[in-house]
């Protein structure tokens, strides 16, 4: 009797642990909550360390998630109560993002995409960047740095129209991509023998041959983009069209950088273009100071390359090539960059006169290692920007041979 | 042959059976996924011996071990079931040959389980005399979505469909272990299925206990200065950290080379066993790896005094 009474309590208090984790930002649903339990049942209560691992098992699904669950554990299970009079106080710090999901000034569209959004929006936004964002955060950096925020114009309706027009219409050199997938297809090259049979059955006098053929599609696209000085008159466009990008197509990951590298993507995922902007804007602590090319490239190389290069990727680089660092480190790291993807693009938009050659250090080190440099002459729209993308066959090899001679 | 473990101990002396030293927090997230049939999900960088725990439980347990290695746009004809169309062909013939004009009764037949090749996955859903099969899904980052939210069914309720058979259901749920690399995240909704372990770099008194049990070889000076030397570059700014798969092969050449200790030389001859990218050799071999020699050395000196 006693001991059901205690089985009884502590299920109770497992319930409570998987709110309060909830509370914290976990993706704790009422299911786990009973998982936990039957995992306790399983393991038998003894040692505090079987717990704490047991109840692991079941709550944590990702690597960032070990901290706020071995925080939440120690706190709640020395004291319950105080754990709710703690929650208060942690919550902000723990939810990150997602908190400030619903302040903010909000226009009628906003309003309209959060309504709209809200309910499949809290799992995916979730991304992995978190820790690494929060890192960056508090690092203290050169003196050079120029730490600002930036206040966008809100992007006129007609803008967005445009941009979706000319995203719509760009081809980029690698379009799509054979898939080891299949597709039923009466023009195909292969027999599809599965569907052949089962036709055959249907009328057994004649077998009609089916056809399939590969399965195509677009290979994940990764966005780094120059948000230095130089680059300043660019970046709300860039950033759009960016936006505009990620909406358009699955698979697009986007990083900025300045004197520090900052994966985006997740705020970009917010439908609303001037939300998105805004909380880029509130994230990114570099707009329009230095360049760091070099050590940039560096940091996504390490961090990043390993998870968001893996399926093929098409790198579109947009910068000016304008390096602060006289280029140190600058070649070894775009090398490393080009033979890590598919294919690597790069735009840059700095130069208003047809004569331009890659002169600037940075320059002469990069235009070796990039499958197609586009420069835009003059870069006023996103058609511009998706036209100059789209274009068929790059002005690159006219460019690289000159520099090469 | 071992039972299937009972409790936490049990696990941890059945991984200990096949040279498998595991910290308990991973014993743990095993026995609880043996206990309660449910998929384990292991993540961590490469070579931390994920893959190894399938094998382990396999061996150890007298299971068959079931293998699907993930690559991207695997799909359903080479990891669960395709049809053997060469002798479907036959098969027909051989009805028109014998007049059989029924086409309902040719379509019984030739979509019959006679017919089925099975892959890896419809594999894992039989069971054998000595129990349930282990089925490793192995790098399931490299696979695509479209193939992950068909293992949910899959790992959920332990069935597949097959349109022109029915319903395939396992009798008993295999042992599942899925690995990741963590290349690209993992859906929420597979792993909530799962038991979830990120695993770690080792300590180092656990690296030398993998190390001692793996490569008995190996003489103990070389063993600790080798551990040492790992961990110490673990804490370095390189490309790709060595897992403890590297750990043990490096001590593997060492050995191999007659070396009973590490001695500069040494490493700078066999260092490509430990550090796969030109990069990180570089930066290691010659007067840093010497340094790190001389570091490690003075620790352990320290700790015998």
């Amino acid at each position: 009797m006693a001991q059901a009474k205690a089985a009884s309590r502590l299920s109770e208090n497992i319930m409570q642990f998987a709110r309060a984790l909830r509370a914290a930002g976990l993706p704790v649903g009422p299911g786990k909550a009973i998982d936990a339990i039957e995992a306790v049942k399983a393991i038998g209560i003894g040692d505090r360390e079987d717990f704490y691992w047991t109840l692991h098992a079941v709550f944590v699904q990702r690597r960032e998630q070990r901290e706020i669950f071995d925080q939440a554990f120690h706190i709640f299970w020395r004291n319950p109560q105080f754990l709710q009079r703690m929650m208060s106080l942690m919550l902000p710090q723990f939810r990150g993002e997602e908190v400030d999901e619903s302040h903010r000034e909000i226009s009628p569209r906003v309003a309209e995409a959060l309504r709209g959004n809200q309910a499949g929006h809290e799992g995916e936004a979730r991304e992995p960047e978190q820790e690494e964002l929060e890192i960056d955060a508090t690092l203290t950096f050169s003196s050079r740095e120029l730490l600002q925020r930036m206040d966008f114009e809100k992007m006129s309706l007609a803008e967005i129209e445009a941009a979706k027009k000319a995203i719509a219409a760009m081809r980029l050199p690698v379009e799509d991509v054979a898939t080891r997938r299949f597709k039923r297809d009466a023009r195909g090259h292969r027999v599809d023998m599965r569907a052949t049979l089962r036709a055959g059955l249907r009328d057994p006098s004649i077998i009609p041959l089916q056809f399939k053929s590969r399965r195509r599609r677009r290979p994940p696209m990764v966005v780094l983009c120059d948000i230095s000085g130089s680059m300043s008159r660019y970046s709300r466009l860039a950033l759009h069209f960016i936006h505009a990008l990620t909406t358009d197509r699955d698979r697009v990951h986007s990083f900025l950088f300045g004197t520090r590298l900052t994966n985006i993507t997740r705020h970009l995922r917010h439908r609303d273009v001037d939300v998105a902007l805004d909380r880029i804007s509130d994230h990114v602590p570099d707009w329009s100071g230095g360049t760091r090319i070099g050590h940039c490239l560096e940091e996504f190389n390490r961090r990043w390359s390993r998870r968001v290069l893996g399926q093929g990727a098409l790198v579109l680089l947009i910068t000016d090539g304008l390096d602060r660092e006289g280029a140190i480190g600058l070649e070894e790291e775009i090398e490393r960059l080009h033979k890590s993807c598919r294919r690597l693009i790069w735009l840059n938009p700095l130069l208003r006169y047809e004569a331009y050659r890659p002169q600037a250090q940075g320059a002469k080190a990069m235009i070796k290692h990039v499958d197609d440099f586009r420069p835009i002459h003059n870069l006023q729209s996103m058609r511009d920007l998706a036209a100059a993308l789209g274009e068929l066959g790059s002005r690159g090899q006219e460019s690289r041979s000159k520099v090469a001679a | 042959m071992a039972a299937v473990p009972r409790n936490i101990e049990e696990t941890l002396t059945l991984l200990r059976q096949g040279n498998y030293i595991a910290d308990r927090s991973l014993a743990t997230a095993v026995f609880l996924a043996l206990k309660l049939k449910r998929p384990l999900f292991l993540e961590g960088e490469a070579g931390v011996g994920k893959t190894e725990i399938a094998k382990v439980l396999a061996a150890t347990l007298g299971r068959t071990l079931v293998r699907l290695q993930c690559y991207e746009g695997l799909d359903v004809a080479s990891a669960v079931y395709e049809w053997d169309y060469p002798r479907q062909m036959l098969e027909i013939r051989l009805a028109e040959a014998a007049h059989i004009e029924s086409k309902d009764r040719i379509a019984a037949d030739i979509f019959s389980e006679r017919f089925l090749i099975k892959r890896p996955l419809l594999q894992a859903l039989e069971s054998e005399a000595s129990g349930p099969k282990v089925l490793l899904i192995d790098e399931l980052d490299r696979t695509d979505e479209p193939f992950e939210a068909f293992l949910l069914e899959l790992l959920s309720d332990f069935q597949v469909t097959i349109p022109e058979l029915g319903v395939i259901k396992a009798e008993q749920p295999p042992i599942v272990v899925i690995t990741s690399n963590r290349t690209r995240e993992i859906h929420d909704a597979l792993k909530r299925r799962c038991f979830y372990y990120w695993v770690d770099y080792p300590s180092a008194e656990r690296e030398l206990e993998i190390l001692r049990a793996r490569l008995p070889a190996a003489s103990l000076d070389l063993s600790r200065e080798v551990v040492g030397f790992v961990q110490k570059l673990r804490g370095r700014d390189l490309f790709k950290l060595p897992g403890v798969a590297e750990t043990i092969d490096w001590t593997d050449a060492l050995v191999q080379l007659d070396q009973v200790t590490l001695t500069p030389d040494s490493i700078d001859h066999s260092l490509g066993a430990l550090l796969k990218y030109q990069d990180d050799i570089a930066r290691i071999r010659g007067s840093e790896a010497a340094r790190i020699l001389e570091e490690v050395r003075a620790e352990m000196a320290a700790a015998r005094h």
